[in-house]
This record gives structure tokens, sequence and C-alpha cells, in this order.
């Protein structure tokens, strides 16, 4: 059954993109296990706006797993200690009475932080502007039915693109790479035969686009896929290597 | 009394049969061509799937697009939480689907409210989204012979939903996102993150431009345009806790409104019946589970009342209690449509149960959705197939495993079937100012069926304002580019400026929180699932007091002129009180039941809506009259030429 | 070919197939090794077969080149990952379930192994193949090239000192731990992975390095229990 514990909050409070930055720790009491970790940060900004501070900043909106909004570097893991969910979903039942928790923002060249906990994450949208699209305009498209995807290959795609595009992966990264989240959106087209036209030109040009934005090289550590909340799987990575290598020795 | 205009609406429906009108409009529109596309600057607000798929659409025909949006990606719009799926008659299952049947189920599950020429418009153009969406490669939910496959809804008896697992909102945004990155990577749309729009300006009565404020910065800025198109979704969030996101708002809409823009049927606001039930007064946001769920789940509730009161105690647990002692209600009201009646059916019946005393959980104020029997007939394997992210969803939640026991749902506010007033064209009664998606309140009249939100928002997206508003821009062509220094921006900006400057000066007590936690508790109670006269004469005079209370009580922490999460929440709930008091109108106006507006004084010996056609078969146009001054109505009349409407029967 | 300087995914390539190649080169090395167990003429047979003849300095200048080039990336792809990381470090960081120790400190074994290396080869390449090299090919007469072709005489001599076994152990495990991860990431870096093979090349990736190192620490292991 859930309770209501008492608990400490270490948060990273950072003034803007250029100031320094620092912890500062702050109580709260009777907090329900049965509520979100949101709602957590909820009540402790209620509180700090009550004592006359200046509530946390940090980013979220859907509150249900699905926008990828929220981010939060929580006791050492992205999106907090619990499995496969995004901050939003964490519930403070993961947590016990006394506690510390500590709360950083994403800490990666490629995500600048903003405000607080609240970083800017543009960088993955120029990723996906450089190529992660199939290249169709409105209209005077084929019956839907007239391309045939193999079952298994569409499932797989799927699995690809349930990416939320967080930044979990690069955020977790110890060489703040971005391969998890580009691997997924290059092999979502390739598994389709609506990708495959331009599938040799989107991998260059969207591993050009992250190698330009600064992200790191991968090694292959898997701590991405271990904290992505969408279970993203780094043989989509291999997918990727594998799509840009062939595009290159083809040119 | 409300006030009545008379004005004769002109919704611009086109000549012709009702198969007939949409190509009949586009043989006879006239369009822009490309020399003259380039010379013309639109502003899209808003990059969910209608805001996405309109910007990409209109760069890629060639216009100047400008794209705003409040998160700091497109592809976070609140579009991508949409879980089960998106309505279209392909009759791919070859049960008998049609244009017609796709159409005449929406208006019926619209309680008849909804514009004929419209919704077949929606019906008609609903395959070619699918078409466009596999064209983009989302990974739509395939058999094994590589076809795609289709689900049944609530409300229809054929399967016509297509799908991608319980993500399809998702994915198909991401396919709109993919197609507006693409739009920005070449050049045809500039996009703007993170930026809230506060007003719209209008020069010579046309709407040529918006107001934002950077929500990093905290700067106002200025932006110019031919014309604007409003994409912001709904107002739900009014009600405080709701299944929208967190910076949901219907602020863009509602400054049309004061702009002059007539907001229709705000009293239509949609109850889905199946989401996670509310936990405690913390509660920040209420989280949805898929209606899909109702294909295979069974709802139930005790049928002993000391049962009910056993469980609620914890005494019992669901699965104590007996085959014989469970009162599947929708199956026993609706045999000929179960558990798969329409939203607005579904929820009535969960609150007329637990307002029976019947209600689970510890407030008493949920019903099961029970899977046992989906498992034992199809095994577990395929029920987790089917449902197991939301399963996993709910068991994070709620710390309740769904395969031992039932799931425990209630109601919830979800989507606003009312909106800004748009002709068939989707132009307000501002010229120039378009709204599409749900903040139209186009095309669902009273009650909008399951997995048609997000074909309405494609529809209008890609198929239907890049058409339709060429036909107003074809005139606009030698007019100049506006700037932005023109007097009527400079007045807008004193205007936020100075509105800004009144909330930031209240200096009181309250959060913004607080204060929008208690306009949900009125709403909810008063202008809820059940309404009555008495009841929404005193939501109107709490919320005017609650409005009072917000502007001499309010407490925004920090600087007007940086990032201010505070201030921001404090304007747009500024708007949702305003707009919780033009929904209480409304339903205070509309003396009958229909969809998802359900008068206690107006129901069946059964506890059925009771619509009454002969006087309340209008769209109720709501016009501004200024600040403290009760809204005037202007009625446009639903004249039927060719469905024949009948009272919803999903019994037999 | 400048996207093999350029790309991170050109660099991953170089730095796989080099890496690759040092893994062959272990395993013949842990083969020919192992022999000397059998029996140390076959083991000198060997020497004197590779020594100083054209073909084994080619191998040897190929090997170095794979070494240095392995290395090189190995300190280019570090700095620019330190750099994408950013300035700020994590106060709190906590470790990922499945993920490898090794994985995460791919360069600081790679140092200790090389550490590990210089000293591996002034224990033997500096007194064998360097001193032929020397002798024959540069002229520099005075080098005694007596013991050269001898690698039993100077495996006896280094492994007789107990210090020694120890120190190569520790330094095989150095090179357990980078194979581990090196192989099937260096696969997976090229491509050869996917849902069914990525399981099946990490266990691959076990065996081959344990394989390997097994066969390197036999002979510390035989002369630090005096079976030998």
């Amino acid at each position: 059954m859930d309770k209501d514990i008492n608990i400490k909050i270490k948060v990273w409070r950072q003034d803007g993109p250029k100031v320094k930055g620092r912890f500062e720790t702050y109580e709260l009491k009777n907090i329900s296990q049965g509520s979100s970790f949101l709602e957590m940060l909820d009540i402790l900004n209620e509180q700090l706006i009550n004592e006359g501070g200046s509530p946390v900043v940090f980013d979220h909106d859907c509150r249900e797993g699905i926008c990828g909004m929220c981010s939060l570097y929580i006791n050492g893991h992205p999106h907090g200690p619990d499995e496969d969910i995004t901050t939003c979903q964490l519930h403070m039942r993961k947590f016990k009475e006394g506690e510390t928790i500590t709360i950083e923002p994403w800490r990666s060249a490629g995500f600048p932080v903003i405000k607080d906990l609240m970083v800017d994450r543009s960088a993955y949208d120029k990723i996906i502007q450089a190529g992660g699209y199939v290249s169709v305009n409105t209209g005077g498209t084929p019956d839907a039915n007239s391309i045939l995807i193999p079952y298994e290959d569409a499932e797989m795609a799927m699995d690809a693109a349930a990416c939320v595009g967080c930044g979990a992966c690069a955020a977790t990264c110890k060489n703040g790479s971005a391969m998890l989240f580009v691997s997924a959106k290059v092999s979502q087209f390739a598994l389709l035969p609506q990708g495959r036209p331009e599938a040799a030109r989107r991998a260059k040009a969207m591993v050009a686009k992250m190698e330009e934005l600064g992200f790191g090289n991968c090694t292959n550590t898997g701590a991405c896929e271990v904290e992505c909340p969408k279970s993203i799987s780094i043989t989509n990575i291999a997918r990727l290597n594998r799509e840009y290598l062939c595009a290159k020795f083809k040119d | 009394m409300t006030q009545i205009d008379n004005k004769k609406i002109d919704s611009k429906i086109p000549q012709g049969t009702l198969e007939g009108k949409w190509t009949n409009y586009k043989d006879h529109q006239k369009l822009v061509n490309p020399a003259n596309k380039r010379r013309l600057d639109v502003i899209v607000v808003g990059t969910g799937l209608a805001g996405a798929s309109a910007a990409a659409s209109l760069g890629e025909m060639g216009f100047n697009v400008l794209n705003f949006c409040i998160q700091d990606s497109p592809r976070r719009a609140h579009s991508i939480a949409a879980q089960g799926g998106i309505n279209a008659a392909k009759n791919y299952p070859n049960d008998g689907d049609s244009v017609y049947r796709l159409f005449y189920d929406t208006i019926k599950g619209g309680d008849y409210r909804a514009r004929e020429a419209n919704v077949y418009r929606l019906a008609e153009v609903a395959n070619e989204i699918i078409d466009q969406c596999v064209a983009q490669g989302v990974p739509f939910a395939r058999d094994y012979g590589g076809l795609l496959d289709n689900r049944s809804f609530g409300g229809a008896q054929v399967s016509r939903t297509f799908y991608a697992r319980g993500q399809t909102g998702q994915q198909l945004l991401l396919g709109a996102y993919s197609s507006l990155s693409r739009a920005v990577h070449k050049k045809q749309v500039k996009l703007f993150t993170r930026r809230e729009m506060l007003d719209l300006v209008m020069i010579d009565g046309r709407a040529r431009g918006i107001l934002v404020r950077n929500l990093v910065t905290g700067e106002i800025e200025r932006y110019a345009a031919h014309a604007v198109v409003i994409a912001t979704g709904g107002y739900g969030n009014t009600f405080f806790l709701s299944t929208n996101a967190m910076t949901s708002n219907g602020s863009a809409a509602w400054q049309c409104y004061k702009k002059g823009a007539m907001f229709a049927n705000p009293c239509m606001t949609q109850i889905h019946p199946t989401c996670i039930p509310v936990h405690g007064e913390f509660q920040s946001k209420l989280t949805l589970m898929s209606e899909s769920l109702r294909n295979d789940g069974r709802i139930w509730v005790p049928k002993k009342l000391e049962d009910a009161v056993a469980i609620r105690e914890g005494k019992l647990r669901p699965t104590d209690i007996k085959e014989e002692n469970r009162d599947y209600y929708l199956e026993r009201r609706y045999p000929a449509f179960g558990n798969l009646v329409p939203r607005d059916v579904a929820s009535r019946a969960a609150k007329e149960r637990c307002d029976a005393g019947y209600g689970v959980g510890n407030t008493g104020l949920a019903v099961y959705l029970d899977f046992a029997d989906a498992i034992q007939r199809l095994g577990k394997d395929v029920v987790e197939a089917r449902y197991g992210n939301l399963f996993q969803m709910y068991e994070k939640i709620v710390d309740d495993n769904p395969y031992q026991t039932p799931m425990m749902i209630y109601p919830a506010i979800h989507y606003t079937m009312g909106g800004v007033w748009v002709d068939y064209e989707l132009m307000t009664s501002i010229p120039g100012c378009f709204c599409i998606g749900e903040a139209n309140f186009s095309d669902h009249g009273a009650n909008r069926l399951g997995a048609s939100a997000l074909m309405q928002g494609l529809a209008d997206g890609y198929f239907v304002l890049p058409y339709t508003i060429q036909n107003y821009l074809s005139d606009q062509i030698n007019v100049p580019r506006f700037k932005t220094d023109a007097p009527e921006f400079e007045q807008a900006e004193k205007e936020i400026n100075d509105r800004v400057e009144r909330l930031m000066n209240i200096k009181g007590t309250h959060s913004v929180d607080y204060i929008h936690k208690k306009l949900g508790h009125i709403m909810w109670d008063f202008v809820g699932m059940g309404r009555d006269a008495e009841g929404l004469k005193k939501a109107i005079a709490d919320i005017k007091e609650l409005k009072k209370e917000f502007w001499s009580d309010l407490r925004i922490p920090g600087d007007k002129d940086k990032l201010n999460v505070e201030l921001e929440k404090a304007l747009r709930l500024a708007d949702f009180i305003e707009i919780g008091e033009l929904m209480a109108h409304d339903a205070l106006d509309r003396e009958e039941s229909c969809g998802g507006h359900f008068r206690l004084e107006y129901q069946t010996p059964d506890g059925e809506a009771l619509r009454n056609d002969e006087k309340f078969a209008y769209v109720s146009c709501w016009e501004y009259q200024g600040e403290d001054k009760d809204p005037m109505m202007a009625k446009e009349p639903l004249d039927y030429e060719f469905v024949v409407r009948q009272q919803r029967n999903y019994k037999a | 070919m400048r996207w093999l300087i350029n790309s991170p995914i050109g660099r991953k390539f170089v730095m796989s197939l080099t890496g690759l190649g040092l893994v062959l080169f272990a395993l013949f090395h842990a083969a020919m090794n192992f022999v000397y167990l059998i029996s140390p003429e076959a083991y000198n047979a060997i020497c004197n077969f590779l020594g100083a003849n054209w073909y084994a300095i080619i191998a040897t200048i190929g090997l170095f080149a794979l070494f240095g080039i392995h290395i090189i990336y190995a300190i280019i792809l570090s700095l620019q990952n330190r750099k994408a990381r950013g300035n700020d470090r994590y106060a709190v960081a906590g470790r990922q379930k499945g993920v490898s120790w090794a994985s995460m400190n791919m360069l600081l074994i790679g140092l200790a192994i090389l550490a590990f290396l210089v000293m591996h080869m002034v224990h033997f390449w500096s007194k064998m193949q360097m001193i032929e090299v020397g002798h024959y090919i540069l002229g520099m007469e005075h080098l005694d090239t007596s013991r050269a072709a001898d690698g039993a005489y100077h495996i006896a001599s280094v492994f007789s000192n107990p210090i020694a076994c120890i120190i190569y152990i520790i330094g095989v495990f150095a090179l357990w731990l980078h194979m581990t991860h090196g192989f099937w990431s260096g696969m997976q870096s090229l491509g050869f992975s996917n849902n069914v093979w990525l399981p099946r090349i990490k266990v691959l990736s076990a065996i081959i390095a344990t394989i390997t190192c097994l066969l390197f620490v036999a002979i510390p292991l035989v002369y630090l229990f005096g079976i030998k």
C-alpha cells in the first residue's frame, strides 16, 4: 500500500545558460507514494512559491510518457530508477522514507542548460531535418495497400519508431553520442520499402548533421539501450552502421 | 437569459449533392499560381496533427510558412498521446464499410449536431489520409500477408480503425513532423519553438499577424502574414484535471474570440470513459487508457451494494466477487453495442452506477474493466500483444497488475468538440483567420467518435485547408508583406504588456495552480457529465467570483521579461476562467441533452439523453461583447438535407 | 576517403578493423606461445621461421601500423567524446544494469595494455627480432644474435621471476577485458549485428577472448606454480 513519506530533494539550480549552477536542497513532508515524481515537483514548487522563492524549472508536457518532453537525471539515471518509463511516469513509491533524491539536468554538450533542469534539445530536431523523413509531398500517393510490408519488418520498424526523442540516450552516454536516436529513425525507414529509395542519402545526411552538432562517437557501451524509456535496441545502431558503410562504399 | 443576435450566418456550404459538394468546391474555387505563392506569408500556430500537416503542405505548395509551437519541438504536440487509431472507410476488411457509412456513423455519433457537408468531406478525404501516412513511412499494424490491419472502435459496427500499436497518434504525428522537418530543411517553413501566441493582430478588419511570447527569453515577438491559421487544440484543461497535456490551452482560440471570431458550441466537451481514476488532491493530470481496451475488456460493478461498500473499504477484492454478482451494466443496457457504445454513453453509464453507490476503488469513483474473459478466450499472449503497453502503463501508475485484477477506470475530460466557429472553408468569422483541428468546432457535433480526432486533424491539415485557404489568398496576391512596426502591432503589444504588468502587480497570496484547481472543481461539479440549470447558474456566479479572486489574490514569482513558467500559466488561466464561464452560458442555453452535453432535466425515463431537434438543431455561435459583459449568441441552423434525425439507439 | 576521419561511423570503422586485426594477431600469438609448453624446440623453430625474414618484417610493420592507428584513433575518439560530454559532470552517476565495466573503460584498459606491451617488448622483441634486424639489415654487427631466435631461452629467463609471471597474468587479464568488449563492439560497428546475432556475437566475443587469454596465461601460470 502507498504511504506518505518525508524526503529531501537535492536539485540543480542554474539561472541561465552561461551562469554557474549549484545544488540546492529542499525538504518535503508527507509526500504520498501514490503521486508521480512530477507531482512531487509540483508540490515542491507550490511550497517554494508560498515561501516567496522561485519555482524549479523543468520540462514536461503530456505526463503520460509519450511526448518525450520530460527529462531529469534522477539519482544517477535518466528518467529515474524505474525501467522502461519516462520521468513523468515515475512514481514516488520507488523512493524510501528519509531518502535524499538528487535531480540533475541532462548534461551533454549537445543539450545546453536553459534554466535549472530545462535543457535545449533542438539539436535532435536539426538531425531529423537533415534527412529523417520520406520525401513525399501531400497528395498523389498510391493506395495504402498497394505497398506490401512483411509483418516482421513492420513490427521492427514500429519498435524503432517508438522513440520519443527525449534525449536520455545522449544524456546517459559517456561519449555524449546520439547514435541510438539517429539509428532509430534511420532503421524505421530502412526497414520499410517507402524509405528505401533515399536510405543511403538519409543515413549520410543524418550522421553528418550529428557530427556537425558535436555529438560523440558510439563505443557500444549499451547504456543508452538500458536507459531508453522505450527500450530502443542497439541493434538499430548496427543497422545504421551497415546502412552508412554500404552507402559510403557505393560512392 | 441569453441575448440573441439574429444575424444570418453564412457557412458557405457549396451547392450540389452530398457526394458532390467537395468536388464541386474544388472545381470552382480560386487558386494561387506558383509565382504568387512565394509572395504570400501564412502563419500556422501549433504543430499537432492539424498544424504540422497544414504547415508542411502549405510549405510544399510554395507559400512562405511561419510555424509556431509551445514546446521545445513540434514532435511533442499533444496529438502524440492519441492511442487507439484513425478511422477511414477503406473497407479493407470487407465488412460493408463505405464513405457514406463513415459519414453517417460520425453524424449519428455526434448526435446530429454537426454539419452534414463538413462531415461528409471528412469521411471522403479519410482514405487519402491513410495513403498519405503509409507513403510517409508510418508503421501501421499489418497482417502476415503484408496488408494493413484494422480494429473496431466505439460507435461503429465495422472495423475501420487503422492503428500502430497503442501509439497511433504518436506515429501519425511523427509522420506529419517528418514532413514538416523536410519543409523546414527546404526552407519552405520557418519554425519557431517555445513560443506561445498571446494575441491576434488585425489590420483593416483582417487577421494579419500574431504576437507571441518567447518562453525562453520572455520577450514579446511580432510576426506578420497574409493569413493566420490557428491549430492550437482544445480547451479541456479548463477543468484543471483532464487527459490533455500540461501546456494544452485555449488561449490562442480565445484571443481570436476576443478579436471578433465566434466561438461555437463551447459546452460540447467529451468525457472519456476509460481513464485512470483520480487518486488525490495533488493530482496534476489524468491518464487515458485507450478506448480500444473496450474491444476485449468487460466493464462491470458489483451487483450488490454491500459488495461495493466492502470493496471500497478494502475488505473484498474484485476477484472475490462471483460472476453472478457482477453487473456488466453496458452489456445489460445496450445489448447491441455492449461495451462498445460511444464515449458519452459509456461515461454517463459509469457515472450513473457510481452515483447510485456501486462505484469501487477507495473513492467510490471507479468501475472495473476486466480482461479475465479475454485472457481465457484469447490467451495471455494475444492480450499482451494487443494491449501490453497499456497494461504496463497502468501498472506503473496504479501499482496493480491488470492481468490478474481488473483495471479501475473512471471518466475524465478528454476532448472539446466545441471551438472557434468556422465556415466550410475553415475560416473563422475574422477574414484571413483560419482554425483547424480540435481548435475549431466543425465536425464532431455534440460527441466525437473514437479514432475520429486524428482523422479530422489530418483531414483539415493535409487535404482541406491547403485548398480552401487559397480561395482567400487569391485575393491577397497584390497585398505587400506587412511590417511589424505598424500601429496595430504597437497597440497589440502595449495591451499585452499592460495585461502582463497587471498580473505581475497583483502580488497576492495564491499560486496559479491553487486557483486553477478551484476552477476545475466548479467545472467538474456543475459543467461536467451531468448539468442542470440551477448548477449552471451557480457555476457562472462562482466563476465570476473566482475571476475576482484571480485578479486580486494571485502570486506570480519572478520577472516578466525572463523565462517565467508561473506567468505563462497565469496568462492561460486568465483565459480558462473566461472560457469556463462561456461554457456554462452555452450549457445553460442548450435546454436539451445531446452527446457530451447532458442536462439532467432532459432525459428519457430510462436515463438516456433527450434531444430536442425542434428547438436546438443549431450551432450556438457566441460573440464577445467586451470585458465583464455577457456574450451574445447567434444561431447557425443545422438544416439536414440528407440524413433523417433519429434518437441514437445503441440498444438494438 | 575523408569520411574515415570526418565521420563518427568512419572513425569507428577504422577502430573496428584495426581492433579485429589485432584480435586475430593475439589469437595467433597465443597459439604460437602455447606451442612452447608442448615443445620448446618446435617453438624455437617458429621463432627461427619468423626472425628477420622479409615476410616477418612486413608483418611486423603492419602490426605496428595496426597498433599505432588503433591507439591514435582511440585517443582522438576519446578526446572528441569528452568534449561531446560537456564540461559539467553528473554528481551522481548510476551504473546501468547489463553494461560491462570494460565497455565503459576501454581507453583506460587499453592504456594499461599498452604499458604492459612496452614491458613485454623489452622482454622479448628487443632481444629477438630487433637484434636480428639490427644485425642483418642495419649492419650493426656488434649485436649478438646467438640468442635472438631462442625464444624458449627468453621465456625461461623472464618467467623464472614470479613477479614477472604475476605482471603478465594481470596484463593478460586487461587484454581479456579489452577483448570481451572489443570483439563484439567491432562487429557491431561494422554492422554485423541484429536482434538474433547480437547475443550470439557477444557470446562469441567472450569465447574468443577467453581462449586467447587462456593460451597466453598458460606459460606464466605453469612457471608460477612450478610445474615447469
